[in-house]
C-alpha cells in the first residue's frame, strides 16, 4: 500500500516513514531519495528495506534482498513501470519486483515483502 | 532405402574432383532423390572436403579452414555419398567404365563426372621450382605461404590479374613489402580498360604496394640456399625478393581426361555440348575443367554450377542446357572495389561509352550502351555501389539517363535507382540465378522476414555475396509492401531506435529522459517511469552528446543519475555479493613503480581482492559502497583515475612494449596507446569500446581482437576495426593503411562518432559493422571519403567530448551531496552492511554469499547485469 502525497504539502524536512507492525518508522528526509532510484534502510531487527520514490514523487518500500542471489541490492536498482505496474530491476540478474506488492513479476512463485510507506 | 528394394539395378556414379562446382553436382543429385537410387562415390585429391575456394583469401582474415567448408555437416552420411579424401583418379578406362584411383581402388561407374577444376600456370622461367617459390589456389598452398613469410621481409606476385592482386593483398597483410609484377600495361587486363586499369593502380600504389606493368619475369634467382633471392625483369632490372607466388591464370586440368581418350580443346579443357556430356556419352564434365558448347572454358564459379546443374538434370532426363554464362564480377581486391559486367569492353558494334572518372580519389566508372539505349556492360573501379543494379538492368533501358548512373551520389542529382525498378525477370544474384521474382515469392510465399531465411531459402547471396546488398533492400521492401510491421522499437516505451533517438536528442537538444520520454516515447508510455532498458540507453545517448547539447557531462549530475545502471550509478562494478570492484584507468598498461605501490598499499590497507584483468590493468574487488570514496580518495591522490570498468565507455588500450625495446618495433606503441586512452576516455557508448596498440605485425597486443585496434607499420599504422572477443569473436577488418599519428586520431574520431551515433542499444561495433547497411564499405566511404559530408560534424562532436572530459571520481569526491549517496544505510551511515562478508582463500578473499532460498530459475538471465 501507498499513499501518494499531495506535492504542496511538502516542506524540506517531511520524513519517509515505514511501518513496522503496528509503528511508524521514521527512515530519512525526502529529499535523501532521488526520483527513479532507492536506497536501504536497516531496520530494527536487523533486516533491511529498500526505500524508492517515483518520478511523481510517490514513495515504496520493499525488502532489500534479491531472493534469487541473496545479495541485499534492491535499492540499488532501476525503476520503470510495465504494464502500469511501477517496479524495481535488481541490478544483479535483472528479475523486475512490483514495488506496490512485493512480486516478482518475472516469476510468480517469487515475490518479497512489500511495505507500508508514507510521507510526515 | 530405396537401393534395398532394387538391389540389382543400383546405378554408380564416380565423381572426379570435390571442389566446389563438384560439391554442388552432389547436392543437385540429393535435391533430385538421386543419391537414394544411386551409389554415389567421390575421389577427392585434397585431404579435405570441399571449401569455399572464392573466398580463399578470408583465411588470412581469419576463417579458418573449417569455417570455409562448403559441406553441411552429416551431409555425406544422410545421402550415403562414399568421400575419399586424399584420393586423386589416376585413370580412366571409358571401354570398361572403371576408374583407378592412385591408392589402387578402381571403381566401375555407370556414368562418371569430372569436375577436376584448374591448375595455376606457372610460367617456364628458370628458378620457378626454387625454395619459396608458390601458387595460389589451395589451402594447402596459404599454409605454405603463411609459414614461409615468417622468415621473410619482401614478397612478389606474378600476375597482376585479379588473383594476383588477391594474392598480394594477402602477402601485404602477412607483413611483405609486396611487389606485383605484371606483363600487360594494366592490372587487371581481362576485366578493366586502360581507365579502370589506372584507377587501380593509383589506389593500389597509395597503400604502399609497388608495382611494375609492361615487364616480364625472365628469372627467379636463388641463393646458395636453394631459396629464391630475387627476380630478373625483361627490363634488365633486378628484383630482391625472398618469395615468389606465381598467379599467371589457371589452365583446365584435362590429362586425366586427354589419357582417357576424350576429346579435349585446342588450348585445353574438356570438350562438352549443352548437356555437359563430353566425346563418351557416359562421361560428364563440369566446371573449371570444362570447354562449354560455346567454345569457353568459365573461371568463375556460377557457370560451373550452371553446369551442375545442368549435368544432374541430364542424369534424370529433364531438359535443360548450358549454354554460356554471364562473366560478371564484383570483387573487393585490397580494399578496393572492382566490378565488371557484361560487354564490359564494348566489343558490340557501334556501342557508346558513358565514363566518369576521378583519378584523385581512385574512382572509375564505364558503362557500355547501344545507341538505342539499352545498357550493355560496364566497368566500376573505386565505387561499386551501383553493380548489384545495373548488372540487372544489362540488357533493358534504364528508367534514368545514363549519365545519372555513373556521377557520384552528391554530385549534382544523385540518383539512387533502387532495385525497386528491377523487373521481376532481373538476376539479382548471378552466383545462384536467382532473380528479383524468386526472392519476392520467398517472402510472400514462403513468409521469409529476413535475409538469413530469404538466403537459405532461395540460395541467393550464398555465393560471391555481392549481391546482399540488393537483396536485403529488396526484402524489406516487400515486407512493407505486405504491411508487415517490424517493430523496431528500442523497447516498450520507445517506439523508436536507438539511433533515431539519438537523432532527436541531438537536433532538439533534448537534455532530459521524462522530457523525451514524454515528448517522443509510446503514447501509453508517456507519463511513466519508463523502464530499466531505455533509461540507461538514453542517459548514455545524453552522456555521449552533453558538451555538444549542453547537458551536464557528469552521469551523477540531477536526473541523469536516475537514469544509470547501478554500476554507473556507483562508479564500480558490482559484484555477486553486493560488494563492488575498482578498476583504475593504467592508460596503454603503463605504470610507474610508485604507482603500483599505491595501488598495493590500498588493497592491503582495505583488504581487497587483487587481480591483473584480461584488459591489462588492475582490479581491486569486494570494496562495501561505503567504502569507494575513501578507496578512490586514496587513488585520486595517487593520479589515478576511473578506468570506466563500468561504463557503457571506452575500457582500456592495450599496447605491446613496442619500437622503444622490443627489437622487432617500428613505432612507440605505448605511446600511441596512452594518447589514444587518454583521448577517448569517458566517452560514453552503445556498448564498451576496447582499443590495442601493437608495434608491429606480430601484434602482441592483439589489435585485431578490438572495437579499433592499431597496427604499427614502417610508414605509420594500419587501423583496424570491428573486431571483438568476447561469446562470437571476429577479426576486425583493415579501414585504412599506413596512417600518419593525425590522420589515425582524425579516422578514430569519425569512426567513434559515426558508431555511437548509429548504433543499436548494446551493439559491440562488430556487430554493428554487419549489420550497418553497406558494412564496411558504406562505413569506409563516410569516414573516410565523407560520402554524407558529416566528417567535420563528427570531429567536432569528439572534439566537444575530449574537451569536456572530468574525472568522474575525482568528481564526485569533491561533491558532499553526492557522497552521501555511498552508504549502506540511509538512516545509519556509519553501519556498514554486515551480509557483505568474506573468507579467505589463497593468501586473500572472496565473497560468503548468504545461503540461497530460492536458486535463479531463468538461466538466460544471467550475465546480462552489465549489458
Ligand atoms: C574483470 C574482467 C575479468 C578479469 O578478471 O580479467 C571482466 C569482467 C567482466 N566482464 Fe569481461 N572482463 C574482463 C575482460 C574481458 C575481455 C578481455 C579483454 O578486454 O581483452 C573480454 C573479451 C574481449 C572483448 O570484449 O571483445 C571480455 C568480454 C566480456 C563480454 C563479452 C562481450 C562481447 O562482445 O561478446 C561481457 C558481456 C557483455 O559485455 O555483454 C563481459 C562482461 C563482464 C562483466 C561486466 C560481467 C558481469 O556481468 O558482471 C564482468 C564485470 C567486471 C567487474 O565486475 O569488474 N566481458 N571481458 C576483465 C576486465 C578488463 C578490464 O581491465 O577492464
Ligand atoms: C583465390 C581465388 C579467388 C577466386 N575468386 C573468385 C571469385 O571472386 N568469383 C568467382 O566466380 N570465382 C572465383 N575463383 C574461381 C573459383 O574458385 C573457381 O571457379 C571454382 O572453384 C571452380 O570450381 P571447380 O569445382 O570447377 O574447381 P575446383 O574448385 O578447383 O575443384 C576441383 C577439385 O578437383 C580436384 N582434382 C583435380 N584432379 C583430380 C583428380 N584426378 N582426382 C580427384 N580430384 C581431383 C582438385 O584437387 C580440386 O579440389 C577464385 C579462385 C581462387 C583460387
Ligand atoms: S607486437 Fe611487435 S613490437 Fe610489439 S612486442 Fe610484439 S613483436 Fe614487439
Ligand atoms: S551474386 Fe554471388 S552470391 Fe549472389
Amino acid at each position: 500500500m501507498t499513499i501518494a502525497p499531495e506535492k504542496t504539502q511538502l516542506s524540506t524536512d517531511t520524513q519517509i516513514q515505514l511501518r513496522i507492525g503496528d509503528e511508524w518508522l521514521a527512515v530519512c528526509p525526502l529529499s535523501r531519495l532521488t526520483p527513479g532510484r532507492g536506497v536501504a534502510a536497516l531496520l530494527p531487527d536487523g533486516r533491511q528495506a529498500g526505500l524508492f520514490l517515483d518520478r511523481d514523487g510517490v514513495p515504496y518500500a520493499i525488502d532489500n534482498r534479491d531472493p534469487f542471489t541473496g545479495a541485499q541490492v534492491l535499492a540499488r536498482g532501476l525503476i520503470g513501470t510495465a504494464a502500469g505496474r511501477p517496479f524495481v530491476a535488481s541490478p544483479l540478474l535483472k528479475q523486475r519486483f512490483d514495488l506496490e506488492t512485493g512480486r516478482c513479476l518475472d516469476d510468480e512463485t517469487v515475490s518479497v515483502t512489500a511495505y507500508e510507506v508514507r510521507l510526515h | 532405402m530405396a537401393a534395398m528394394s532394387t538391389p540389382a539395378i543400383t546405378p554408380t556414379i564416380v565423381v572426379v574432383g570435390h571442389g566446389m562446382v563438384g560439391q554442388r553436382f552432389l547436392e543437385a543429385l540429393a535435391d533430385r532423390g538421386v543419391t537414394d537410387r544411386a551409389r554415389v562415390v567421390v575421389l577427392c585429391e585434397e585431404p579435405r572436403p570441399a571449401y569455399d575456394r572464392v573466398r580463399l583469401t578470408s583465411y588470412f582474415s581469419g576463417n579458418t579452414p573449417e569455417d570455409l567448408s562448403m559441406v553441411e555437416a552429416g551431409f555425406m552420411e544422410k545421402h550415403g555419398i562414399e568421400l575419399h579424401l586424399g584420393d586423386p583418379a589416376e585413370s580412366v578406362d571409358t571401354a570398361a567404365r572403371t576408374v583407378t584411383a592412385r591408392s589402387g581402388l578402381t571403381l566401375s561407374y555407370d556414368t562418371l563426372v569430372l569436375a577436376t577444376g584448374s591448375y595455376p600456370f606457372v610460367p617456364p622461367v628458370p628458378g620457378k621450382d626454387a625454395e619459396g617459390c608458390f601458387v595460389y589456389r589451395t589451402i594447402e598452398d596459404l599454409l605454405a605461404i603463411e609459414e614461409y613469410a615468417k622468415t621473410a621481409r619482401v614478397g612478389a606476385v606474378v600476375g597482376g590479374g585479379l588473383l594476383g592482386l588477391e594474392a598480394a593483398g594477402a602477402l601485404k597483410g602477412l607483413g611483405l613489402e609486396t611487389h606485383i609484377v605484371e606483363f600487360a600495361p594494366r592490372l587487371m587486363p581481362v576485366q578493366v580498360d586502360e581507365g579502370g586499369g589506372a584507377a587501380l593502380l593509383r589506389t593500389i600504389e597509395n597503400m604502399g604496394l609497388t608495382v611494375h606493368t609492361g615487364v616480364g619475369t625472365q628469372e627467379v634467382t636463388a641463393g646458395e640456399n636453394g631459396a629464391v633471392n630475387g627476380m630478373a625483369l625483361s627490363d634488365g632490372s633486378v628484383l630482391p625478393t625472398d618469395l615468389v607466388v606465381f598467379s599467371a591464370g589457371v589452365r583446365p586440368r584435362d590429362q586425366l581426361a586427354r589419357d582417357a581418350g576424350l576429346a579435349v580443346g585446342e588450348r585445353g579443357g574438356i570438350v562438352v555440348d549443352e548437356q555437359c556430356r563430353t566425346s563418351d556419352p557416359a562421361v560428364f564434365a563440369i566446371g573449371e575443367c570444362a570447354l562449354a558448347s560455346d567454345g569457353r572454358v568459365y573461371g568463375l564459379v556460377a557457370p560451373g554450377y550452371e553446369m551442375a546443374e545442368t549435368a544432374a538434370a541430364a542424369l534424370e532426363g529433364e531438359v535443360s542446357s548450358f549454354t554460356g554464362a554471364d562473366t560478371s564480377t564484383k570483387l573487393k581486391l585490397l580494399g578496393v572495389d572492382v566490378a565488371s559486367f557484361g560487354d564490359a569492353h564494348g566489343a558490340a558494334d557501334g556501342c557508346l561509352d558513358v565514363v566518369y572518372s576521378d583519378s584523385r580519389a581512385g574512382v572509375y566508372k564505364k558503362l557500355v550502351i547501344d545507341p538505342e539505349g539499352t545498357l550493355l556492360g560496364g566497368i566500376l573501379v573505386g565505387d561499386a555501389e551501383a553493380y548489384g543494379t545495373l548488372r540487372a538492368f544489362t540488357g533493358s533501358v534504364p528508367p534514368v539517363s545514363p549519365e545519372q548512373l555513373v556521377l557520384p551520389a552528391g554530385s549534382g542529382a544523385p540518383v539512387a535507382l533502387g532495385p525497386a525498378a528491377l523487373p521481376d525477370d532481373a538476376v539479382v544474384c548471378s552466383c545462384h540465378n536467382v532473380t528479383k521474382g524468386t526472392i519476392r515469392g520467398a517472402v510472400t510465399e514462403h513468409s521469409c522476414t529476413t535475409v538469413p531465411e530469404v538466403k537459405k531459402c532461395t540460395k541467393a547471396g550464398t555465393g560471391c555475396g555481392s549481391c546482399v546488398k540488393v537483396l536485403g533492400q529488396l526484402v524489406n521492401a516487400e515486407l512493407e509492401a505486405a504491411g508487415v510491421e517490424v517493430d523496431k522499437g528500442l523497447c516498450g516505451c520507445f517506439a523508436q531506435t536507438r539511433q533515431e533517438l539519438y537523432e532527436i536528442v541531438r537536433v532538439l537538444r533534448i537534455t532530459s529522459y521524462q522530457e523525451l520520454l514524454d515528448g517522443h516515447g509510446r503514447e501509453a508510455a508517456r507519463g511513466t517511469n519508463g523502464c530499466e532498458v531505455c533509461k540507461p540507453t538514453v542517459g548514455s545517448i545524453i552522456a555521449s552528446l552533453a558538451p555538444t547539447i549542453g547537458a551536464s557531462g557528469y552521469v551523477l549530475e540531477g536526473e541523469q543519475a536516475a537514469l544509470q545502471d547501478t554500476n554507473d550509478h556507483f562508479l564500480a562494478n558490482l559484484q555477486k555479493n553486493g560488494s563492488y570492484s575498482i578498476v583504475p584507468r593504467i592508460p596503454g598498461g603503463e605504470i610507474t613503480p610508485e604507482k603500483l605501490i599505491v595501488i598495493g598499499e590500498v588493497a592491503r590497507d582495505f583488504g581487497l581482492y587483487t587481480k591483473i584483468t584480461g584488459g591489462q590493468r588492475i582490479d581491486l574487488f569486494g570494496a562495501r559502497v561505503d567504502q569507494l570514496p575513501q578507496i578512490w580518495g586514496r587513488l585520486v591522490d595517487a593520479g589515478f583515475e576511473s578506468g570506466h570498468a563500468y561504463g557503457k565507455a571506452l575500457r582500456t588500450v592495450k599496447s605491446c612494449v613496442g619500437q622503444t625495446w622490443c627489437r622487432y618495433g617500428v613505432q612507440d606503441s605505448v605511446r600511441m596507446a596512452i594518447d589514444l586512452e587518454l583521448r577517448y576516455r569517458g566517452l560514453r557508448s552503445p556498448h564498451k569500446l576496447k582499443s590495442a596498440v601493437s608495434g608491429c605485425q606480430r601484434e602482441c597486443a592483439e589489435a585485431q581482437s578490438k572495437d579499433f585496434g592499431v597496427i604499427a607499420t614502417a610508414n605509420g599504422w594500419n587501423l583496424y576495426v570491428g573486431g571483438n572477443g568476447g561469446a562470437t569473436p571476429r577479426h576486425a577488418d583493415l579501414l585504412a593503411q599506413d596512417l600518419s599519428d593525425a590522420e589515425l586520431v582524425r579516422l578514430i574520431d569519425r569512426f567513434l562518432m559515426f558508431y555511437i551515433r548509429t548504433a543499436d542499444r548494446l551493439e559491440r561495433t562488430s556487430t554493428w559493422l554487419e549489420r550497418i547497411e553497406g558494412g564496411l564499405d558504406h562505413v569506409r566511404d563516410v569516414v573516410v571519403h565523407d560520402s554524407l559530408g558529416i566528417c567535420s560534424e563528427l570531429e567536432s562532436l569528439m572534439a566537444d567530448h575530449v574537451a569536456g572530459y572530468r574525472d568522474e571520481w575525482a568528481e564526485t569526491l569533491n561533491d558532499p551531496e553526492r557522497l552521501l549517496r555511498f552508504v549502506s544505510f540511509v538512516n545509519a551511515p556509519d553501519v556498514p552492511d554486515p551480509t557483505v562478508k568474506f573468507v579467505p582463500e589463497r593468501d586473500q578473499v572472496k565473497p560468503d554469499l548468504p545461503l540461497l532460498s530460492i536458486r535463479p530459475l531463468d538461466e538466460a538471465l544471467e550475465g546480462t547485469a552489465a549489458r
